[in-house]
């Protein structure tokens, strides 16, 4: 019994310690955590270098029912205005303009990804996710978190495909 | 007095013989046949035929299930709070269970019945009574959720009812208690001849399905029992069983069995309706509750009505006329032609078939056999069709295959018993473990019955199923009826008493089923439809927090400024527009339900901090690999502290 009582005292003399060591440093705690996560991305050979919702892909037009769009040279201010509409209310939860938040934010979108991968991945985020390989490491690098299906029709997925246009 | 016991005597003696029979036969369970087990498997993933929806009795609640297979989709709260979807204990819902006797959070639900065009089920409504406090109810089949609750005033025991007419025309209320209209402070044993049996007619809206007493009929202080709508050519009647022809108070076990028949009450209700329509009948204050819940607003709201349309029904000649019906018959079911209208007669030994045509011709002969109170009382032998000769004991309630055949089930010889309309010859009888009280055929109370199973709803378990305690589960079988002979294919566990049941071919109602409510007609007094108008906001000591929610965040989710001594209302919208995306929300020591928020649909729950601290909340539905993330916190400071309001979502 004296035995198992010393020992609690010193695993609990440790426990303080470490607490103690703590408080000094308010984040230390999660920089070393951060630190070991970083480490160990660099040591896997098949993560790619650039992040997803950075890297540049005018090819792919994902996958989904928009096989094909063309883009006006004049951009259309009526569907701007409806699609920001939209965006506020179907998006908004996720996506902010000008800053990441739960999702990338649409800034320059268009400059990345082809108008037929955006509308894609509006339209039919649940299959975008399992098949496109950028939608993929988007998932991952988001932190796993899904993007929803908002259930917008073509029509509004094609205006906030042009409110995207103007957010640079 | 000393007759009437003797064949009570037997039937008892009758009772055990048969239950004792029941018994031995334990282990062998109606001598299935193998191909049982196919016939109501279901593959995963695939669809039951038909949906049923059954009566959950004392829970209150009606619950889905397939056909074949036996398996519970869904407790739709009706009558009685349920914590799982907040019904009744979020601040949307409450409204509905209000009455004129103020929140009444528990009822005693029985017979639901489906809507009709054309004497057909069309699958929009299925409206089911509450018998304690009477109230009928309607539940829309776009949602599967209760819409509309109606009190129904000068009722008692709210039994004879929810069923409808063939083009949802009315659904009918009738008193099982009679009572003094309007109640009042009376001896007891002046029962006989004062009191009152209303029988209330609820019309239909045909666009949007509200409901409004057009008038209850006053009729004698007997038990109404159960009823039916005529269809086809005695569409515009309606019949009622009814026991208790005796008007006793007391001992009714003894008292209300003495008289050899009882009636059937025929009540042309087109008659009526015109009477009504021309300015006929009393308006007399009453008070009762009419609750509709809002799918725009998602929210209830109560009006209390006061007012009731009172017809007596010897002010309209010709409307209502009583057909002797042996010994306290219990179900009164119409065929699908409309001819045949069967009173079982549940203390008598046969059943009692009365034919439409012969009711017409008698009335048209005035060939009556006295009157009671005024309304005339038709010959038994002028409208009897035909007779059941001891088709087993204590007859129950029918049902029809559309085929021909009927389909009787007796109470105390535990069985259902299929025999032929018209030559009245029995066909086949099959048990039930144990005495069955209602069973349903898909369709049964319409021109169209889906004529291939017949669910029995059993009152008593005993052995079938592993053993729970001294309560244990209530249970319905299934009997294929496709075929000459009836085959048991299974039994299966119910929620709660199985009054009775409707049932309907799963491809009339599952297309209609909603998905999502859509967020831009999201009319919540305190929804928001963007994450832009998240706000807290305080009046007083009221604070309101309009919260959104998305996988896999509450916005907001840190919330500060919140004081001891406040009440705080939680108003959420779900933001997902996504088919089967639910989130709920809780946070330690709120004094009520979770809340369970469909896409689209804003619901609200208050809590009334008591101490101060950082008190949680999170998501109570999973809904994404993220959902433990899906969490906050409220800091709630002491009743005097200055600490402004701020919130904040990823700050």
């Amino acid at each position: 019994m004296g035995k198992v009582n010393n020992s609690l005292l010193v695993i609990f003399t440790l426990l303080l310690l470490s607490c103690g060591g703590k408080e000094e440093k308010k984040d230390g705690f999660s920089i070393e955590r951060k630190k070991a996560t970083t480490e160990k991305k660099a040591e896997t050979p098949t993560t790619n270098q650039v992040k997803a919702s950075e890297r540049i892909d005018l090819t792919s037009k994902g996958v989904g029912p928009i096989n094909s769009i063309t883009l006006d040279a004049e951009i259309d201010q009526a569907m701007v205005t409806q699609g920001e509409e939209v965006f506020n209310q179907m998006c908004m939860a996720c996506h902010r303009v000008g800053k990441k938040f739960i999702g990338p934010a649409p800034n320059g979108i268009l400059e990345r990804r082809t108008p037929e991968w955006i509308m894609n991945m509006i339209l039919n985020p649940d299959v975008m996710v399992k098949e496109d390989p950028l939608a993929k490491d988007l998932l991952v690098e988001f932190n796993g978190s899904p993007m929803a299906n908002q259930s917008l029709t073509e029509d509004q997925a094609r205006a906030v495909l042009e409110y995207f246009r103007t957010l640079k | 007095m000393r007759k009437f016991k003797n064949p009570m005597l037997v039937l008892f003696g009758l009772a055990l013989v048969f239950t004792s029979c029941g018994d031995q036969k334990k282990g062998n369970s109606g001598a299935l046949t193998s191909n049982a087990a196919e016939k109501v498997y279901v593959a995963p993933g695939e669809h039951d035929e038909f949906y049923a929806f059954v009566s959950g009795g004392f829970s209150g609640q009606m619950s889905v299930y397939g056909l074949p297979s036996g398996r519970l989709f869904k407790v739709i709260p009706v009558f009685s709070q349920d914590a799982e979807k907040a019904w009744g204990y979020n601040e949307e819902t409450k409204p509905m269970l209000n009455t004129s006797f103020g929140f009444v959070p528990w009822d005693d639900s029985h017979h639901p019945d489906i809507s009709q065009t054309n004497g057909e089920l069309d699958g929009r409504y299925v409206f089911i009574n509450g018998n304690n406090t009477p109230r009928i109810a309607k539940i829309d089949l776009t949602v599967f959720e209760t819409t509309e609750i109606i009190e129904i005033p000068n009722s008692a025991g709210n039994h004879s009812s929810s069923f409808v007419t063939e083009n949802t025309e009315y659904v009918v209320a009738g008193t099982r208690f009679s009572v003094p209209v309007p109640q009042r402070d009376m001896p007891i044993n002046e029962y006989k001849g004062n009191f009152k049996g209303a029988l209330t007619f609820i019309s239909v809206d045909p666009e949007d399905g509200g409901m409004d007493i057009k008038f209850q009929l006053m009729m004698p202080g007997f038990d109404y029992d159960l009823s039916h709508p005529g269809r086809g050519k005695s569409h515009g009647w309606f019949f009622f069983t009814t026991y208790n022809s005796e008007e006793a108070s007391t001992l009714l076990e003894v008292n209300a069995s003495q008289n050899d028949k009882d009636f059937i009450a025929a009540v042309n209700w087109k008659k009526i309706e015109e009477y009504v329509n021309n300015g006929g009948g009393t308006k007399m204050p009453s008070n009762y509750a009419h609750n509709v819940y809002n799918e725009e607003t998602h929210t209830a709201t109560s009006t209390m009505k006061k007012e009731v349309l009172v017809v007596n029904p010897t002010d309209v000649p010709g409307a209502v006329f009583f057909l002797p019906t042996p010994k306290s018959p219990h179900g009164c079911d119409v065929d699908p032609s409309g001819e045949y209208i069967v009173g079982n007669g549940k203390l008598s030994a046969d059943l009692t078939v009365h034919s439409f045509t012969k009711m017409l011709d008698a009335i048209e002969g005035k060939k009556y056999d006295g009157d009671a109170y005024g309304i005339p009382i038709l010959k038994f032998e002028d409208v009897l069709a035909g007779t059941v000769s001891q088709p087993g004991l204590g007859p129950l309630h029918t049902e029809f295959d559309g085929q021909g055949n009927a389909y009787t089930t007796f109470f105390i010889s535990s069985e259902v018993v299929k025999w032929k309309l018209g030559t009245w010859e029995v066909v086949d009888r099959q048990p039930c473990f144990y005495s069955v009280g209602h069973l349903m055929i898909p369709g049964g109370n319409s021109r169209k019955p889906f004529g291939k199973y017949v669910l029995a709803m059993n009152k008593i378990t005993k052995d079938r199923y592993l053993p729970t305690g001294p309560e244990v589960t209530q249970s319905a079988q299934l009997y294929d009826i496709s075929g000459e002979k009836m085959e048991l294919l299974l039994d299966f566990p119910t929620v709660g008493e199985p009054h009775y049941a409707a049932g309907i071919a799963a491809d009339i109602v599952k297309a209609r089923s909603k998905k999502i409510f859509d967020l831009k007609e999201n009319k919540h007094e305190y929804g928001i439809t963007s994450d832009a108008d998240v706000r807290v906001e305080r009046n007083g000591k009221e604070v309101h927090i309009y919260m959104s929610m998305i996988r896999s965040h509450f916005n907001p989710d840190n919330i500060e400024g919140i004081k001891v001594g406040d009440k705080v209302y939680f108003h959420v919208t779900n933001m997902e527009q996504d088919y089967d995306v639910p989130h709920g929300v809780s946070i330690i020591g709120a004094n009520t339900s979770e809340l369970l928020i469909m896409p689209g649909q804003t619901e609200t729950f208050v809590w009334e901090p008591k101490q101060p601290g950082v008190w949680p909340f999170y998501c109570t539905d999973f809904c994404s690999a993220l959902h433990q993330e899906m969490q906050g916190y409220v800091r709630v400071s002491p009743a005097n502290s200055n600490i402004d309001l701020s919130w904040s979502l990823g700050d």
